[in-house]
């Protein structure tokens, strides 16, 4: 809502600086989010007065003027063809800046000769000092402005912009910001006369209105002056609407949105004699029913959608927009007026299922007090007779089905103690409340009952008066105390802490952790190659884009294209995402489920001045796997996979007994170009939190060994069918064996083809004792034995 | 004789002076000092002499063999000295170059900033849980004060889930904000309550510098009997004072939320300008770091705490928004871009 300083003045006398103005406003809930200054740039431009007006010896367009401005008399030469004298004008002298209509860049005022005649100073338009566009001719002041004055003193105004909380619609209004002003300075509020002679027939008999919907439309009034001359609005209503950010149309029209600015009461004025039988019927559309709304478009109703109707067909639509047939027009002479209440809910379906928001519906839908339409009315209608002319027809219509009275409200201090953490005397209760428009009565020694005022359809509750009181004696004044209440008992959340430990651990093993974006495309998923499709998505029913439609099924495509947008300027590439998927579950929220994700690509040392070689490969990704789930006391293998999105033969799941837990694998060349991804290979890895969490476990200590380990390095020569892993299992099991390490994988000669030799260094420790060298031996050889019967292993 | 030897003591020691290596050393040690060499034979040919000369000139040449010896122990020394410091400079490395960059991982800045919030909680005794990212409207909407058709449903674009459910139509979306964990966690526990949630929520919103369709929230709720908008107040403040520095000034202004009465913004002095007014603060002198309020008795009703009894305060603030600030961000988006040369920062 824009304030204009220069209008809140007329309801209410401002007794604070500006900045502590909009300090306290903010403060109490009104956040003035910015405040635009006129007339803070007319220095050297004060009130003059016209005292003759003579012709330029040299041309027939300019005119030779003389202005007074107190203390000198200055001639100068002006083009304007209203200049006359005895108006007050504004006069720029040498050294002001105004704006240059031709380029609309402000310029310092010089001294000029203009057609041989010196001119030291101008009369200035409205363009001239960024008040409108309008440069026809000079402005114009009032008589009375003191001659001499700084312009800024007469014409100067500061608006302030301010943020109102839907909860707040008696703020989107003049009245209303001065009722909050008056509250926070300890002024009074001047509410406006709503008298006017009211000369014309009895209303009675000229218009009837008749309400189908009561819940819909609580209450409509409406005012008839017949004989109005449509033209255009003063020019002091023009420039407060201009400042508001309405744009003038004509008077009628004007004083429609100015009460509605002043008041916060949108109201709409009909041409009287184009409205069928003079009867407003307010009622819900029916199907198939069609209107012109003043914006000229042709708008589809539905039977949700409440309009006004006259005798025959729709007129408008309640509370968002008139129709173009009944809109008031230069030939206007009879103006039936509109001030009426309609439910929020609809009028706020209405102009949401329509996207036509307007200033009216954006008023109406907030929920507008049902005391207020015939107030607003009457000041419409007196403004239409001052501005307009014509006659009012002698009383109001006032259809009021919906009448409520509203109950008073119970404040214990108890509450306001109980909330605040501080008691408020009672009589600073009272008056604060009091100041803000609430009727107050003592109940009790420490209690009131409370009724909020017409314009304030936000108070329900008596935690909504402690607010009241709160926000007007300032946050401030409420202590500072630190919680002293009980703390819960503590339940433990071990699938958070697995989430944290595994992050640590991650970035431990030198991966970089990414977050990307939960809502994925079609195009991605389906680059991805993930097995699932978008069609076992959930998707979202108005995305933003066709990039952010659907919710990931994994975290892949999300890394990849990271690994990809990176790719241009990084060499090596170790990324992570901790984060959800979303599956779907028919006619519940979907399964979020917690993953761990990873991407490995490029050199595995980064560039060095040192030749260092080789690059990150499946390896890397089940090292730091292996060294993950060591840390968390998890038992897997690895076991051969196929997918889509991995190289065959080059993909493992990770598989705990019975359970999967991930996988791990070469990206399939074909995805990783798909995204672009000018490295090979690209690893990457998945982990399912939820399956990990029952099997994660806190380290537990082992005893170090107290006894030296005798070492033997053991080189054999197996199948090529035989896995690594089936060797090392032979090997751990073995009775003895501490410590193996595989340290070297070979094939070729001497190696017969079909073959590969595997060597491992091996450690032998009892816990017991120090192992003798027979001891030693024995076991070794028993070992070679069972690896030979076993698995046909040959020592090389 | 003795001068025989005294002769070979100053031809011995002044060559000894002279080597300059090793090999050159023990040549000299053979010549004066080996079986063969001229002390030893010196000695060896004593025997002959008579008693009285030999045992005069035995105590000389016995002093001078073990002269050279100390003579050639000290050159040894000095020669392998001089040679290893000569090795050292011929092998120093150019330190100048650059070291061996480490593989280091680093957690994304919006888990750092996680972490420390809810750390400086869990330091008031705050839990942390998690919720749902898709949610019934009731939930995010309704539960908390905010019935269909209510009008601050302006200040939250919704992303709605497609496909109509059990309840009605369009009942699921992504949540807007981390609030309808305040029920979720209500229904689950009686008073003390005291946690707060982090997590992800979204927006209809378009993007640019400041605005994000996703985001992270960090949500706090703490209900029990005797909880004041004062208690609101001193545990905002320390929050304040621990994440910005134990000098910032706080402010606290009345806004409103549908599910608080009264209902906070709070603020944090500028710390670009100290309050004086910038771009930063947009002149005002004030950055805003979260909303907050004494959660509405209506809510408290609609879990079944009786808000005769219970009080509680609830506050929601925006990670990023916090991030931004401390480390002199300027654009939201980069968070979820993932450049690594972003990422490497912190």
């Amino acid at each position: 809502m824009k304030l204009p300083l220069s209008w809140l003045k007329e309801y209410v006398d401002i007794t604070l600086p500006l900045p502590e103005l909009a300090h306290r406003l903010t403060m109490a809930g009104l956040e003035v989010a910015a405040v635009e200054r006129r007339g803070g740039d007319w220095e050297h431009i004060v009130v003059g007065q016209v005292l003759a007006v003579a012709p330029h010896p040299n041309a027939d367009r300019l005119k030779l003027a003389t202005i007074d401005t107190g203390a000198e008399r200055h001639t100068v030469v002006c083009g304007a063809p209203n200049l006359a004298p005895g108006q007050r004008v504004a006069f720029a002298g040498l050294g002001a800046r105004l704006i240059n209509p031709q380029t609309g860049q402000a310029e310092t005022l010089k001294a000029a000769t203009i057609r041989g005649v010196r001119s030291a100073g101008m009369a200035c338009s409205e363009r001239e000092l960024g008040l409108s566009q309008e440069h026809t001719g000079i402005l114009v002041l009032a008589p009375d402005a003191p001659v001499g004055a700084p312009l800024e003193q007469v014409l100067g105004d500061a608006i302030l912009d301010i943020k109102v909380t839907p909860n707040r619609p008696d703020c989107l209004s003049v009245l209303g910001l001065a009722r909050e002003v008056a509250a926070l300075t300890g002024q009074a509020v001047r509410e406006p006369d709503l008298s006017y002679p009211e000369e014309g027939p009895p209303m009675a008999g000229r218009a009837a209105v008749e309400i189908e919907d009561a819940a819909l439309c609580p209450r409509y009034c409406a005012s008839l002056v017949e004989g109005v001359i449509v033209g255009p609005s003063p020019a002091w209503m023009q420039e407060r609407l201009a400042a508001c950010g309405m744009r003038p149309i004509s008077n009628v029209v004007d004083i429609t949105n100015y009460v509605m600015l002043e008041y916060g009461q949108p109201l709409h004025a009909f041409d009287y004699d184009t409205l069928r039988e003079h009867r407003i019927v307010v009622r819900r559309a029916r199907p198939g029913e069609r209107l012109q709304t003043l914006d000229g478009q042709l708008r589809e109703l539905t039977p949700d959608m409440l309009l006004i109707g006259h005798g025959a067909g729709p007129v408008a639509l309640a509370g968002v927009m008139g129709g173009a047939a009944t809109e008031v027009s230069d030939e206007t002479a009879n103006i039936l007026l509109e001030s009426a209440n309609f439910s929020n809910t609809s009028i706020r379906r209405t102009s949401v299922g329509l996207r036509l928001r307007s200033e009216a519906s954006l008023r109406f839908d907030k929920g507008l007090p049902r005391e207020l339409p015939p107030i607003a009315l009457r000041r419409a209608t007196q403004l239409l007779l001052q501005l307009a002319g014509g006659r009012a027809a002698r009383g109001i219509i006032d259809a009021y089905p919906g009448r409520e009275e509203r109950r008073p409200i119970l404040l214990t201090g108890r509450r306001l103690a109980q909330v605040l953490g501080v008691s408020v005397p009672r009589e600073e209760v009272e008056r604060t409340l009091e100041s803000l428009g609430f009727s107050v009565a003592a109940q009790g020694e420490a209690d009131l009952s409370v009724t909020a005022p017409y314009w304030r359809t936000d108070i329900a509750l008596p935690d909504d008066l402690v607010e009241e009181v709160a926000r007007i004696t300032g946050y401030d004044a409420i202590p500072t105390t630190t919680l002293a209440a009980a703390l819960p008992a503590v339940q433990p959340q071990p699938g958070l802490e697995l989430k944290e430990r595994l992050r640590d651990l991650m970035a431990g093993c030198g991966l970089q952790e990414i977050v990307t974006y939960t809502l994925v495309g079609r195009a991605l998923m389906e680059s991805a190659r993930d097995g699932l499709g978008v069609s076992a998505a959930v998707r979202v029913a108005n995305p933003m884009s066709p990039e952010q439609e659907f919710l990931r099924l994994t975290l892949r495509g999300g890394l990849l294209a990271a690994l990809a947008a990176n790719a241009r300027h990084q060499e090596a590439m170790r990324l992570f995402e901790v984060g959800r998927v979303y599956l779907p579950q028919a006619g519940d929220l979907p399964q979020e489920r917690e993953m761990l994700a990873g991407a490995l690509a490029g050199p595995r040392h980064p560039p060095f001045w040192s030749r260092e070689g080789g690059s990150l490969d499946f390896f890397d990704a089940k090292g730091l796997l292996e060294e993950a789930l060591c840390r968390l006391g998890v038992e897997a293998s690895f076991q051969p996979t196929e997918e889509p999105f991995f190289l065959p033969g080059r993909a493992a799941r990770l598989q705990s007994s019975t359970v999967s837990l991930g996988v791990v694998g070469e990206v399939a060349p074909a995805v990783a170009e798909r995204f672009d991804i000018p490295l090979r290979p690209v690893v990457c890895f998945e982990l399912d939190l939820a399956a990990l969490l029952p099997l994660a476990a806190a380290p537990r200590y082992q005893p170090l060994p107290r006894f030296p380990a005798s070492t033997r390095d053991l080189a054999l020569v197996v199948d090529e069918t035989v896995p690594a892993q089936r060797v090392l299992d032979l090997i751990r099991g073995f009775s003895l064996v501490g410590r193996v390490a595989l340290f070297d994988v070979y094939r070729g000669e001497p190696v017969p083809a079909g073959k590969k030799s595997l060597a491992f260094s091996l450690a032998y420790q009892a816990p017991d004792r120090t192992l003798t060298a027979a001891e030693v031996e024995g076991v070794h050889q028993r070992l070679v034995q069972k690896l030979e019967t076993d698995l046909g292993a040959a020592l090389r | 004789m003795l001068a025989e030897l005294d002769s070979l003591k100053a031809t011995a020691l002044a060559e000894l002076g002279r080597l300059q290596d090793a090999k050159a050393l023990e040549d000299w040690r053979i010549r004066y000092l080996g079986r063969k060499g001229t002390v030893t034979q010196a000695l060896r040919g004593l025997s002959a002499l008579p008693l009285e000369e030999r045992r005069a000139l035995g105590v000389a040449a016995n002093a001078l063999k073990a002269l050279l010896e100390e003579g050639y122990a000290q050159r040894l020394q000095a020669l392998r000295k001089a040679e290893l410091s000569a090795r050292l400079r011929r092998e120093a490395l150019d330190l100048t170059l650059p070291g061996r960059p480490p593989a280091l991982g680093r957690l994304h800045p919006t888990t750092q900033m996680l972490r420390q919030i809810c750390g400086v909680f869990a330091s008031m005794g705050f839990q942390v849980v998690e919720g749902p990212e898709v949610e019934w409207d009731y939930y995010n909407f309704e539960a908390l004060n905010i019935p269909a058709d209510h009008p601050a449903r302006d200040m939250w674009d919704t992303l709605w889930i497609d496909g109509a459910d059990p309840q009605g139509q369009r009942a699921r979306l992504l949540r807007t904000h981390t609030s309808p964990m305040q029920i979720r966690v209500m229904e689950q526990t009686r008073p003390p309550v005291r946690v707060v949630v982090p997590g992800k929520v979204y927006r209809y919103e378009a993007t640019d510098a400041t605005h994000e369709s996703m985001f992270h929230q960090v949500e706090g709720l703490a209900v029990d009997e005797g909880i004041t908008f004062a208690d609101l107040k001193g545990t905002l403040y320390e929050f304040a004072k621990a994440l910005f520095g134990v000098e910032r000034k706080v402010r606290f202004r009345c806004d409103y939320f549908p599910f608080v009465e009264p209902g906070v913004e709070m603020a944090i002095d500028c710390f670009a300008c100290a309050g004086k007014g910038c771009r930063l603060c947009s002149g005002t002198g004030w950055i805003e770091i979260m909303g907050a309020g004494m959660v509405h008795p209506e809510v408290l009703r609609r879990v079944s705490y009786d808000p005769e009894r219970y009080t509680g305060f609830a506050f929601g603030l925006g990670l990023e928004r916090i991030a931004m600030l401390k480390w002199g961000i300027d654009d939201i988006r980069l968070f979820y871009a993932n450049d690594l040369r972003f990422l490497r920062q912190f």
